[in-house]
């Protein structure tokens, strides 16, 4: 054991390195976009690659903000990405949780169906799924969105939400009901408290999927009104040019839901809640 | 406090039938362990004893009351499991209480029980600990004090020790065996550890694929074993089986010794003498019934076994009390207690005297 942990200072040095040399290959895009955006418009171009820009001004985000659609996307974004988030993380825990626990006729078969859904191209159904939008009158409408986004994802949550359920032990429901409870009882006041990183991890996922999504949400919204964040981002794309700064600005904000959600839920994400349930 | 009646209980997940026909009448505070080769369905057994396993066939009774199809939560049993499984996310007081707080008991009465047990158990100091920073002993204690704060009719173990180092492991063997003294209440034992099983239970049910073996007091299966199962089963170290033929003037080992064993088995043909390594002696030449070459011996201080190898018979395990000198390769004779010995038909059932 001793020997693992006093390695040499050189073994540590290229440790730190390599994983220096990581973070700054990882978050170089960000911080370009963090850097561009407070760039005066002037200086994008005529200072290039230069790391640092002479001069910083925040115009960009005062324009983002005051003079354009950004707040409305936004707001629509954010309707989007939590309603779909809560919705399909409610479904898929329930499906997870009969997955894992029950056995039932056709669970096999149900399993199948969810995995290839998973396996057709987008492109593929995406004119299906404009039809039966339109035909619902559900297009230009957040609902389309957020209808289509859950079924997309549940599969894949409830998958994960599965794994989760399948991590608690059963003998701790079973001794829950010895101890009194009914099974929801057990599954509310044992399962679910264990389960939180899980719904946590869950939740933030969907919620990071549907907060980027941009193929529906280009086919099945055209009004302003309507326009989720990253479609409202293409607006900033005239036919004459490519306002960068502000673009840039309005994706340094859009990053800000998703960081407080994971910060939100981080200490959710902790590793080890169900440790000392079981043996020594 | 609680009677309890197995008729002709059955289980079968599908096609695959793992109990069968079980039928066992458990008296008010008796101990009662089940003991068997692992995946003979002991904790099957007790899992449908709790209500958390359901029932394919047979009555299940208690004090008169069919409970087939009656809940855990109104069984009024409590269970100790081999995992433990305390609640991770709640501390060792309303782990022990949460049945307390299931039932909406009152908050002074919650902690006044669940101060008694961790009194009992020596855990008033850990009381506002996680389970995770506890260790392996502790965790059983409070696993035992969630079953002790409901007071229960009945109390089933599921091999609650089989976890725990040898020392922790005779330490609470002798609390368990203290709780059912001050309890009095019925309690049924899943082990498979003999020593637990014959130092715990009032009777001992023996288990082996699926059907009882036999039900009986300790002392029972260790001097009228029905079988040659239960024979091998308990007792340790194992009883040696030497193969035999009938003759008329007893049995005959395989190199030809014939040892008068009595009137016994005169019905069915013996096919198989059994003797507990105890129940052989080393003595001089003459008075041996076997001679073999000793080929390993081991020491134990309070014990010393003697792994004899005799040639036509085979192998021979014999158990001599106390320090005795000898070494390996050396010549032994041994003698074989008749009247302890045992004769099995061959079906593997004990021939009675
Ligand atoms: N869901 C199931 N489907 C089919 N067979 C099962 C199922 N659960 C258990 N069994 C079988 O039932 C038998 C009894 O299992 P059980 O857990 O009662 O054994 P056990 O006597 O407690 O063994 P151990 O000493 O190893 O704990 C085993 O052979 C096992 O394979
Ligand atoms: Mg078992």
């Amino acid at each position: 054991m001793n020997a693992l942990r006093q390695s040499s200072p050189l073994a540590v040095t290229g440790k730190y390195l390599a994983l220096a040399f990581y973070v700054a290959f990882a978050l170089f895009p960000l911080y370009w976009l963090a850097k561009i955006a407070v760039t005066p418009d002037k200086l994008i171009f005529s200072e290039g690659t230069a790391l640092i820009p002479s001069r910083f001004t925040f115009e960009n985000f005062q324009t983002v903000l005051l003079q354009t659609d950004f707040l409305a996307y936004f707001r629509n974004s954010l309707i989007v990405s939590i309603g779909t988030a809560a919705i399909t993380t409610v479904i898929a825990a329930a499906a997870g949780y009969a997955f894992s626990r029950f056995d039932f006729r056709g669970k096999r078969l149900i399993i199948a169906l969810m995995l290839i859904t998973q396996m057709f191209p987008l492109l593929m159904i995406i004119a299906p799924i404009y039809k039966i939008v339109a035909t619902l009158g559900l297009l230009n409408s957040l609902t389309s969105l957020i209808i289509v986004y859950t079924a997309f994802n549940i599969p894949f949550a409830t998958f994960l939400m599965q794994s989760f359920f399948d991590g608690i032990p059963k003998d701790l429901e079973d001794a829950g009901m010895i101890d009194g409870c009914t099974r929801f009882e057990a599954l509310r006041k044992i399962v679910l408290p264990l389960t939180l990183p899980g719904l946590g991890a869950t939740l933030g996922f969907i919620f990071t999927a549907a907060w980027s999504e941009l193929l529906f949400a280009l086919m099945l919204i055209n009004s302003n009104d309507a326009m989720t964040f990253p479609v409202g981002l293409l607006t900033f794309v005239s036919k004459f040019s490519v306002d960068w700064g502000q673009m840039m600005a309005a994706g340094v904000l859009a990053l800000v839901p998703s960081c407080l959600f994971f910060i939100f839920i981080q200490r959710y994400l902790v590793q080890g809640l169900t440790t000392g349930a079981v043996k020594g | 406090m609680a009677g309890i009646e197995l008729n002709n209980i059955a289980k079968s997940y599908g096609s695959v039938e793992v109990l069968r026909d079980i039928n066992l009448t458990i008296e008010d505070g008796e101990f009662i362990v089940l003991v068997g080769p692992s995946g003979c369905g002991k904790s099957t057994l007790l899992r449908m004893i709790a209500g958390l396993e359901p029932i394919t066939g047979g009555e299940f009774h208690v004090d008169g009351r069919r409970m087939n199809e009656v809940p855990p939560r109104d069984r009024d049993m409590a269970m100790v499991f081999q995992s433990y499984a305390l609640y991770p996310h709640m501390d060792v007081s309303r782990n022990m209480g949460f049945s307390l707080e299931i039932r909406k008991a009152q908050k002074e009465e919650r902690s006044r029980k669940v101060g008694d047990a961790a009194r009992t158990l020596g855990l008033t100091s850990l009381t506002e600990r996680l389970p995770r920073a506890l260790s392996g002993g502790q965790r059983q204690r409070v696993a035992m004090g969630r079953a002790i704060v409901r007071d229960p009719s009945a109390f089933l173990f599921d091999e609650p020790l089989s976890n725990l180092d040898a020392a922790l492991r005779v330490e609470m063997r002798l609390e368990i065996a203290r709780l059912h003294q001050r309890l009095n209440a019925t309690m049924i034992y899943v082990t498979h550890d003999q020593v637990e099983a014959l130092t715990l239970a009032d009777r001992i049910v023996v288990l082996n694929a699926g059907d009882i073996q036999q039900v009986g007091t300790p002392l029972d299966l260790y001097e009228r074993p029905s079988n040659k199962f239960v024979a091998q089963f308990i007792g340790s170290p194992t009883m040696n089986i030497l193969g035999v033929d009938q003759t008329d003037h007893g049995v005959k080992l395989k190199d030809g010794t014939i040892l008068d064993v009595g009137s016994r088995g005169e019905q069915k043909r013996a096919h198989e003498l059994g003797v507990r390594p105890e129940h052989l002696d080393v003595v001089p030449e003459e008075a041996a019934h076997m001679k073999g070459v000793a080929e390993l011996v081991e020491h134990l201080g309070s014990d010393t076994n003697i792994h004899a190898s005799v040639p036509g018979v085979g192998p021979v395990l014999v158990r001599q009390h106390g320090h005795f000198p000898l070494k390996t390769g050396d010549a032994v004779n041994i003698a074989v207690d008749l009247e302890k010995a045992h004769l099995f038909g061959p079906d593997g059932a004990r021939l009675a005297a």
